[in-house]
């Protein structure tokens, strides 16, 4: 059912239907709506899950790998800062192939503290071992966590993943959602049934160390463990859209890209405007097209090579910067056209909150058809 | 071929001959049986039990992190609770975990009242990454971070009292034992266990290695700690002192002088006046917690 709704309210109501049965959240702007709802949700009797109201977010994750290792769904969200005390869990959950979902609501990383948009959070965790879904609106962030439950917990995946939608731009913006149903999600996301639990009738050893003779294995098996969830995510995602009509099997997206000359490369939110602004483009008779990344981890490096082998140049946007290198995204963009003799450049665009317009986008089509990129795009040089 | 075991912790592990920590390991899964779950922090006893893949547990077992043994153990609380399963959840964690870098998850677990019990080992010192102290290291012992030198005696700060803190959270059981005394060990460990939410039990367990000393002396150093009032057994309910072990005190030299950790207090030259602080130490425990047994006068 269609319902107008605020992005943080949409994402908990999904959250709630999946039966999480603990969460352990620490609060943080601007995942507060989240993690305030799932707690009223608890408080009416909607939802039948231990709500651990942990002292920080370290604590909030550490929970969440005890509950998991014992064998419960479990669910947290956090951002920024808050993300970044979890950075050993994050490395620690994931090497302990605990399915455990977590919400980032993007913020930026200070100093300077900055409590507005962008990616530098999640992205700074890529190599966590964690999956890694961004959304573009408020629909595909509720839809996204659903599919993540199903993806990470699959006997052949058992790894945590980050459900990434941009602060303020979606969590606490009101679009229609369509919301699903407890018979939907459960005809959907089937029980968690995990191959080792802590369990007196059964004990066993979790979180073990490892001499060399061993880690290195443990590395490849993570990331064997990553690369088929793309076929994971390509089945999950296509019975998604069979039950309910949004298809999520492919990690990347193409819009007007069949004949573009032009491709424009981003994730999340961000997608939005493009879109809009390639519709004016292509009216003045421009052939520019979009690659929407849904799926950073596991990289869709053999997709994106495949769907942008026949364009002039790329332009890859990132919300994020590995400072003294480029943006996350254009690395990896370049990396998979290697060979190819495409013109692929970066713009570092958004960081901090700043807005990102149609006429931003269509002046960085400009510059890349000039072969100009690899810069930070929209600065204030007035303050340099 | 047989199978060897030595109950719930198994042989074969890698600690040190003498090693304190491995009998703590090994009384309080007795205590706490098999239906239980056990967390460890990163440590000694985490290394010395867990090489992959090889695992000394014979009860259900999980270390994740240095820090978080306390909020690991919400976790696995609570998710007991909604699974409806009966198991206890038991922490195993050393000084350094407990005293030091869990404080915030202990705080918030302890606040928040998980049904759990947590045990340090304490040898008071980071043993596992070479003798560095920590908030549980006492007075004047040297270690490889408070060495003792031409201008110091060691470490200059005093043992953080935990159980206090511990107490002051609301805990309804707080304990203090020792290696040296395993029944007065397995007794409060049962009773934490058995007692509902969390509760602490903090196990003096000498090392060897840390404390300079040979494996056999381990029981006998851990007697002596109690028997100088160094180290006090006892009890809190509800955040009251109920029982104290008692003692005909020694000098707290007689416990001093067995390890090298406090050897710069009698070589080159005995430091009185260090070892009258150590000795006012002893006498501030006596007086708090009452432990002297005061023997009729002699006849003349």
């Amino acid at each position: 059912m269609m319902e107008i709704t605020e992005g943080s309210h949409a994402v908990a109501e999904a959250v709630r239907l999946c039966r999480p049965q603990v969460i352990s959240a620490y609060p943080i702007t601007p995942q507060t709506h989240i993690v305030e709802a799932l707690a009223e949700f608890v408080a009416n009797c909607q939802l039948d899950a231990e709500y651990i109201t942990v002292e920080n977010e370290l604590s909030a994750l550490s929970a969440c790998i005890g509950a998991s290792a014992a064998g419960s769904r479990t669910y947290s969200a956090t951002t920024s800062q808050g993300l970044a005390l979890m950075f050993e869990v994050c490395f620690n959950a994931a090497g302990m192939r605990l399915p455990i979902i977590m919400s980032i609501v993007n913020r930026a990383m200070g100093a300077p503290l900055s409590i507005w948009n962008d990616q530098q959070d999640s992205i700074s965790l890529r190599d966590s071992g964690w999956l890694q879904f961004y959304a573009e609106d408020n629909q595909e962030a509720t839809d996204l966590h659903l599919l993540a439950y199903k993806v990470a917990e699959d006997h052949s995946i058992q790894l945590p993943a980050f459900v990434c939608f941009d602060g303020f731009i979606l969590s606490h913006t009101y679009e229609p959602v369509d919301m699903l149903t407890q018979e939907d999600v459960d005809k959907y996301l089937p029980k968690f049934d995990p191959t080792e639990r802590l369990d007196a009738a059964d004990p066993i050893s979790f979180g073990m160390y490892a001499t060399p003779e061993y880690y290195l294995e443990f590395r490849y098996e993570m990331d064997q463990a990553q690369k088929r969830a793309k076929d994971v995510i390509a089945k999950a995602g296509k019975e998604f859209g069979a039950m309910f009509g949004r298809d999520y099997s492919a990690l990347i997206e193409g819009y007007c890209l069949d004949d573009a000359e032009t491709a424009i490369v981003a994730m999340g939110s961000i997608c939005g405007t493009i879109k809009d602004s390639i519709d004016e483009m292509r009216s003045e008779g421009k052939k520019v097209g979009l690659l929407k990344i849904r799926v950073f981890r596991p990289f869709p490096s053999e997709e994106i090579a495949k769907m942008l082998s026949h364009v002039k140049r790329v332009a890859v946007l990132d919300k994020n910067i590995s400072l003294g290198a480029k943006g996350a995204t254009v690395m990896e963009v370049r990396d998979a056209l290697y060979g190819f003799s495409i013109q692929v450049k970066g713009y570092v665009l958004g960081l901090g909150g700043r807005d990102v317009r149609k006429r931003d986008i269509k002046e960085i089509v400009a510059l890349s058809e000039k072969g100009q990129g690899d810069i930070f795009y929209g600065l204030r040089k007035e303050l340099i | 071929m047989a199978e060897k075991t030595c109950d719930l912790f198994d042989c074969g592990h890698r600690a040190c001959g003498g090693c304190g920590a491995a009998l703590v390991a090994r009384l309080v899964t007795k205590a706490a049986g098999k239906d239980s779950i056990f967390v460890s922090s990163t440590g000694c006893m985490e290394v010395f039990s867990t090489p992959y893949p090889e695992t000394a547990w014979k009860v259900p077992w999980i270390h994740s992190l240095f820090e978080n043994t306390a909020a690991v153990a919400s976790g696995i609380e609570a998710a007991l609770k909604k699974q409806g399963r009966k198991e206890k959840v038991v922490i195993m964690a050393g000084d350094g975990a407990t005293f030091d870098i869990g404080m915030i998850c202990i705080s918030g677990a302890f606040e928040r009242g998980h049904d759990f019990t947590y045990i340090c080992y304490d040898n008071e010192a980071y043993m596992n990454t070479g003798i560095q102290r920590s908030g549980a290291t006492p007075y004047d012992a040297s270690t490889t971070t408070s060495p003792a030198g031409k201008c110091s005696f060691g470490n200059k700060l005093q043992k953080k009292d935990m159980p206090a803190i511990l107490a002051a959270h609301g805990a309804p059981y707080v304990a203090t034992t020792s290696i040296a005394y395993p029944a007065d060990l397995l007794q409060k460990v049962e009773k934490a266990i058995n007692t509902p939410g969390p509760c602490y039990v903090q196990v003096h367990a000498p090392c060897c290695t840390g404390w300079g000393f040979e494996g056999n002396q381990t029981i006998a150093i851990a007697k002596l700690a109690i028997e100088t009032g160094l180290w006090v057994n006892y009890e809190m309910i509800d955040g009251k002192v109920t029982k104290v072990k008692k003692v005909v005190r020694k000098p707290v030299e007689e416990y001093l002088k067995t390890q090298k950790r406090f050897r710069h207090l009698f070589k080159p030259k005995r430091q009185d006046a260090e070892i009258a602080a150590i000795q006012a130490i002893a006498d501030k425990n006596a007086e708090k917690f009452g432990i002297d047994i005061k023997l009729p006068p002699k006849k003349e």
